[in-house]
């Protein structure tokens, strides 16, 4: 498995911390998937006198590797900001950097985008930045000194999985070996199955679960799903043909007209 | 005559006095205020005594127990509006209402002809909704002065000042409903912050509860009478309370002007923020030590749980069999 600067981590989900019914029901999320990750977005308003201190307390008390997002920022200079806040809040330089263009899709800008990552390495910061599936936004990313990708499935909360195939292909093959996370978008397990036996090293997702009407469980299928689909990835699957190819001889078969 | 010192004169502080006092305690209470305010976060609530739309994200506790909260509400103050609730979406969203109504019960489907009935102003805007026609509200304002008022005609005492409940248990027994303002003994004890604000808008009339479900930015707006209008609430995981966000008010403006476009003409009276007190499970807790007894955690629902909390002190206190609970027996 690729590492995240220099981090091996011990499965592909990476989830998110926010609209759950409750704290109680988000720690039993992560139990029961065992999600290796846990994605927090900061709002500015909370930084000020750490008034979100009760909230990042509990996500502590997760004990998962925490990645603060900069969710909901619309300009470079507000993602540089809010990453500065997670860094001092979460003491550590990995930042989801997130920098939306668009207010209806929230897909991202990926110009402020490359800009923000290229500032944020310059700062010591290890960036995973919120992406499209562009092969040519991904070479900006990796020059401005992105180690890792996470292009989207699908927007964000939308639940529609993963929308463009040939281009999440694409992706993988043109970098090998850069960690791939698929980031937004995905509503089922089956989805996030297919983003793994596609070849991409994690996933990221939030609303798929916290808005299930059983988050915990379905937190756990997207894990078992993840597992499944990695498995499946590193089992070299089958080429699929046109031509029907039965898996016991024909010839030699007692048949009788 | 059993002496109970009870701190905190919001939602859930009056009622367990009214509760107590009802059992025949001599009860002595305790606020910052001296009476019901801005200070605690219940003056700030919306009022919604809604059961069923709560299960939608709450958990199940909340729906046993909040069942009762309205004909507790009437029987104490007389103040409830049982209208039953609204639950729409903009066409886009409809999605949003499907899954609401999978999660919850007690509804009817109500189509464009139906909802234009329930609240003619709405006109032919929205196509699809559900109704939960038992559900109620109430004026959080004007019901914790009436219980306020009623509560000092049966000779309670109300004192205005800071009281340490530690100290304050040591010569008698001692309830604590200081909210968030408890934080400082609850270390597990969270802020939930929710901003709300108040539109005078007479060209609008409505008459129940309505809940805009959007996946961002769910909103409600609760009809005060005389064409003045609460929207809220936002839920910030943030103890800061100090002023409402440009986004919070855009986003709360915005449902207010997708429910009707007539709210942009509406003055904007009032804008609210205070912290909601909540354990992790989002649930409140009775918590007793000797002569101390916590209540609090009550999150979102205050006015829909305190009176099945209230009673559960007073049977802590007093044993279950003292008295039979008075609001069942009221129609």
């Amino acid at each position: 498995m690729r590492d995240f600067y220099g981090t091996k981590l011990a499965n592909g989900l990476m989830l998110g911390t926010a609209q759950y019914p409750s704290p109680a029901i988000l720690a039993e999320a992560f139990q029961r998937s065992g999600a290796s990750v846990a994605t927090v977005s900061l709002r500015r308003e909370s930084g000020t006198d750490r008034a979100g201190q009760d909230f990042w307390t509990l996500i502590r008390d997760l004990g998962v590797r925490v990645l603060p997002n900069t969710a909901g920022c619309h300009s470079v200079k507000e993602a540089v900001t809010t990453a500065h806040m997670a860094r001092e809040v979460f003491a550590t330089k990995w930042i989801k950097l997130e920098v939306i263009g668009e207010a209806d899709t929230l897909q991202p800008d990926v110009f402020g985008l490359v800009e923000a990552a290229r500032i944020l390495v310059e700062d010591g910061f290890q960036v995973f930045p919120y992406t499209t599936e562009d092969l040519v936004v991904a070479d900006r990313l990796l020059n401005a000194g992105c180690q890792v990708l996470m292009p989207w499935g699908a927007p964000i909360g939308s639940g529609m999985g993963l929308n463009n195939l040939f281009g999440l292909r694409a992706l993988r093959a043109h970098f090998p070996d850069t960690p791939l996370v698929i980031d937004a978008g995905l509503g089922l397990p089956s989805q996030a199955a297919q983003a793994m036996e596609l070849g991409f090293d994690a996933v990221l997702l939030n609303t798929a679960v916290a808005r299930a009407g059983d988050p915990a469980q379905m937190a756990e299928a997207f894990a078992a799903a993840i597992r499944a689909g990695q498995l499946a990835a590193r089992a070299d699957p089958m080429e699929p043909r046109d031509m029907a190819a039965p898996s016991t001889p024909v010839i030699g078969k007692a048949f009788l007209s | 005559m059993v002496e109970i010192t009870i701190i905190g004169a919001g939602v859930v502080g009056l009622c367990i006095a009214r509760e107590l006092r009802d059992r025949g305690a001599h009860v002595q209470l305790y606020d910052r205020g001296g009476a019901p305010g801005s200070h605690s976060c219940s003056w700030w609530a919306g009022g919604m005594l809604a059961p069923y739309c709560e299960a939608e994200s709450a958990a199940p506790e909340v729906l046993r127990l909040g069942g009762d909260a309205a004909s507790w509400w009437q029987h104490n103050t007389g103040l409830v509006q049982q209208k039953g609730s609204l639950v729409l979406s903009q066409h886009r969203d409809q999605g949003q209402l499907r899954q609401f109504a999978r999660r919850t019960s007690h509804f009817d489907h109500v189509d464009r002809t139906q909802i234009a009935e329930l609240e003619p102003d709405l006109g032919d805007r929205f196509s699809a909704g559900l109704f939960f026609p038992s559900e109620a509200h109430i004026c959080p304002r004007a019901t914790l002065t009436s219980l306020h008022q009623s509560l000092l005609a049966d000779g309670v005492d109300f004192t205005q000042g800071e009281r340490d409940p530690a100290n304050s248990a040591k010569s008698g027994l001692t309830i604590d409903c200081r909210g968030y303002v408890a934080r400082d003994v609850l270390s597990d004890l969270r802020g939930v912050k929710g901003e709300m604000m108040m539109l005078s808008c007479p060209d609008v009339s409505l008459s129940r509860t309505l809940r805009l479900l959007h996946p961002r930015i769910p909103l409600y707006l609760v009809p005060r009478g005389n064409g003045i209008f609460m929207v809220g609430a936002t839920m910030i995981e943030s103890s800061a309370s100090r002023h409402v966000t440009a986004r919070s008010l855009l986003e709360m403006l915005s449902a207010a002007y997708a429910i009707s476009p007539a709210f942009g003409e509406a003055e904007v009276l009032e804008t609210g923020v205070d912290t909601r007190p909540a354990f992790a499970d989002n649930l409140p807790r009775i918590q007793r030590h000797g002569n101390l007894i916590q209540v609090n955690g009550f999150y979102r629902h205050g006015y829909l749980l305190a009176p099945a909390f209230a009673r559960r002190v007073g049977n802590m206190i007093f044993g279950t069999n003292q008295q039979e609970v008075p609001h069942e027996h009221s129609a």
